[in-house]
């Protein structure tokens, strides 16, 4: 990976009680397939976020296993219930064995 | 092993359709990938939906959706892709509903599925036909 | 003549060669851009008066893509090219070099250059008196002022930052100056933009004057306007600067390009986004 890898993610800061709210990730990374070359002829080998999962208080929201297919720069957004306040936690794995990690709080408000 | 609508349509159109449908070892992958998904079960329609652009206007980066409401996990493929697999959303108990979007490389034009597992057991599927358009310029 | 002749007849037929038959979308798509629901876009102006005779209006590139493409640029989350600014603006912070400066350490926030990107390039106090690129007023900050090393001018560094400081001036109209001092770069931008390139002997004005809004093969060719530089592209998953946009171009025509920072590209540079004038600044846009 060239340069930092900086997740993003957009969830709004207060919800109701129960209520649905959109959310929006995005990660820097190449997600190299593992089927290119480099200009000299070798494989350049796989390297790419293979799940991403994002959890409310300790429950899933949603889990996803990831393959190659998924874009550079990869993008999730889906919806999640806040039944409390709370904090989402997100996760990138990379091939690598890293876990870039945010968490975001929300109020009931 | 299950024999996909798409798979029989594929296996019976013959020579003429051969340039729009995946090569044989690609039918392959893409079989093996259903299978691993739904462990052999039918799969009817209905009740997912899946939305693709008609025309992308590079492949490298199509804006896809996915819903099938009442699902736990939603399986995406790309069957023109060397490796069809695109990913597999598994939603949990805080999703508010079973749907996601997400961005992919797609190797040309090509037939995009969604297979969604329901609660039930149940598994059913949606294609979607997306060209992806050679540009002019390099650059 | 003859040789004009012949040179017009391979052009025709290098377009007839790239053509798609019929078009997908012939004409610049009916729409309007807001960003984050708040930042409305000038894309589309009537044609300044020196623009008059070549075109009726002047139009952004973002109305010559598919809706997927416009939409990503309609929220700075669903803009790749943002997740680069990002870093731009943490470079921004960063101490570098032996005078223990960043950028922030002279101009405070990116904020403060707001606007700077309308008048880009430009020949101003460091330049001693040459037009220079966002690039070189960068670099020359870099090794005067932090004592630091240059950035490569397409470097993922130098796009980071040149996407922060195009993004502090997003809305606000494009507004080149042409004559005066800046005559003669005007002047050579124009004639390099009009000179045919390469064994397609294409020049700029082949495509993104006579034939934007056709299709080249099956990319919707735009007017070719730099308002949105640096821009994200689809196809490449990054930023791409304005010069190395020329550079394709040029070879893409089967030319020799000039080189990415050279003057003749700088002068091209302030003779395209003179033709923008009035446009909206949107770098970092998102085209295919």
């Amino acid at each position: 990976m060239s340069g930092e890898v900086k997740p993003r993610v957009r969830v709004p800061g207060t919800a109701a009680a129960g209520e649905t709210i959109v959310i929006k990730t995005l990660i820097n990374h190449r997600m190299e397939t593992g089927l290119r070359k480099d200009s000299d002829g070798n494989t350049i080998p796989r390297q790419i976020i293979n799940r991403f999962t994002c959890e409310f208080n300790g429950e899933t929201v949603i889990d996803v296993a990831v393959e190659p297919a998924v874009s550079t720069n990869p993008y999730f957004e889906f919806e999640a219930v806040v039944p409390e306040a709370g904090e989402f936690v997100f996760k990138w794995y990379d091939d690598n064995g890293d876990v870039y990690e945010t968490t975001k709080a929300i109020e009931i408000g | 092993m299950e024999l996909t609508r798409r798979g029989a349509l594929a296996l019976g159109a013959g020579a003429a359709l051969s340039l729009v449908l995946p090569a044989a070892s690609a039918r392959a992958a893409i079989e093996d990938s259903i299978a691993n998904f739904t462990g052999g079960a039918d799969i009817g329609e209905g009740g997912i939906t899946l939305t693709t652009p008609e025309i992308a206007e590079n492949g490298n980066t199509v804006p896809i959706s996915v819903a099938a409401p009442g699902a736990v996990a939603i399986m995406v493929l790309a069957s023109g892709n060397p490796n069809p697999d695109v990913g597999i959303f598994r939603f949990g108990p805080l999703a508010a509903n079973q749907a996601a979007s997400t961005r992919i490389r797609l190797n040309g034009t090509q037939d995009v599925i969604a297979i969604a597992e329901m609660a039930d057991g149940s598994f059913v599927q949606v294609a979607n036909n997306v060209k992806v358009t050679i540009g002019g310029c390099g650059g | 003549m003859r040789g004009f002749a012949k040179g017009a007849g391979i052009v025709l037929a290098g377009v007839m060669a790239l053509g798609l038959g019929a078009p997908l979308a012939a004409q610049p798509i009916e729409d309007t851009l807001i960003v984050n629901e708040e930042l409305e876009m000038t894309t589309r102006i009537p044609a300044p008066e020196y623009m008059a005779e070549i075109f009726d209006e002047v139009i952004s590139g973002w109305h010559f893509r598919t809706g997927e493409t416009r939409d990503m640029q309609r929220d700075d989350f669903d803009n790749p090219g943002m997740l680069f600014a990002e870093q731009g603006r943490d470079a921004w912070n960063t101490v570098e070099g032996d005078a223990g400066h960043s950028c922030a350490s002279c101009h405070e926030g990116p904020e403060s250059l707001a606007g700077y990107w309308t008048q880009n390039p430009r020949i101003g106090g460091d330049s001693n008196g040459e037009l220079w690129a966002a690039e070189q007023y960068i670099n020359n900050c870099r090794e005067t002022r932090m004592e630091a090393e240059p950035w490569g001018w397409d470097s993922n560094q130098m796009k980071n930052m040149t996407a922060l400081i195009a993004s502090q001036s997003r809305g606000m109209p494009m507004n080149i100056t042409t004559d005066g001092e800046y005559a003669e770069h005007w002047e050579l931008g124009k004639e390099i933009y009009y000179t045919r390139y390469g064994q397609m002997q294409l020049a700029c004005a082949n495509c993104h004057e006579e034939n934007n809004g056709q299709m080249i093969r099956a990319d919707h060719l735009s007017q070719g306007h730099i308002n949105g530089f640096p821009t994200y592209r689809l196809r490449t998953a990054g930023l791409v600067s304005r010069h190395n946009r020329f550079r394709g171009c040029i070879r893409d025509t089967r030319g020799v390009p000039y080189g990415i920072g050279s003057p003749e590209f700088v002068a091209l540079e302030l003779y395209l986004a003179s033709r923008g004038n009035g446009l909206s600044v949107e770098g970092p846009a998102v085209r295919n």
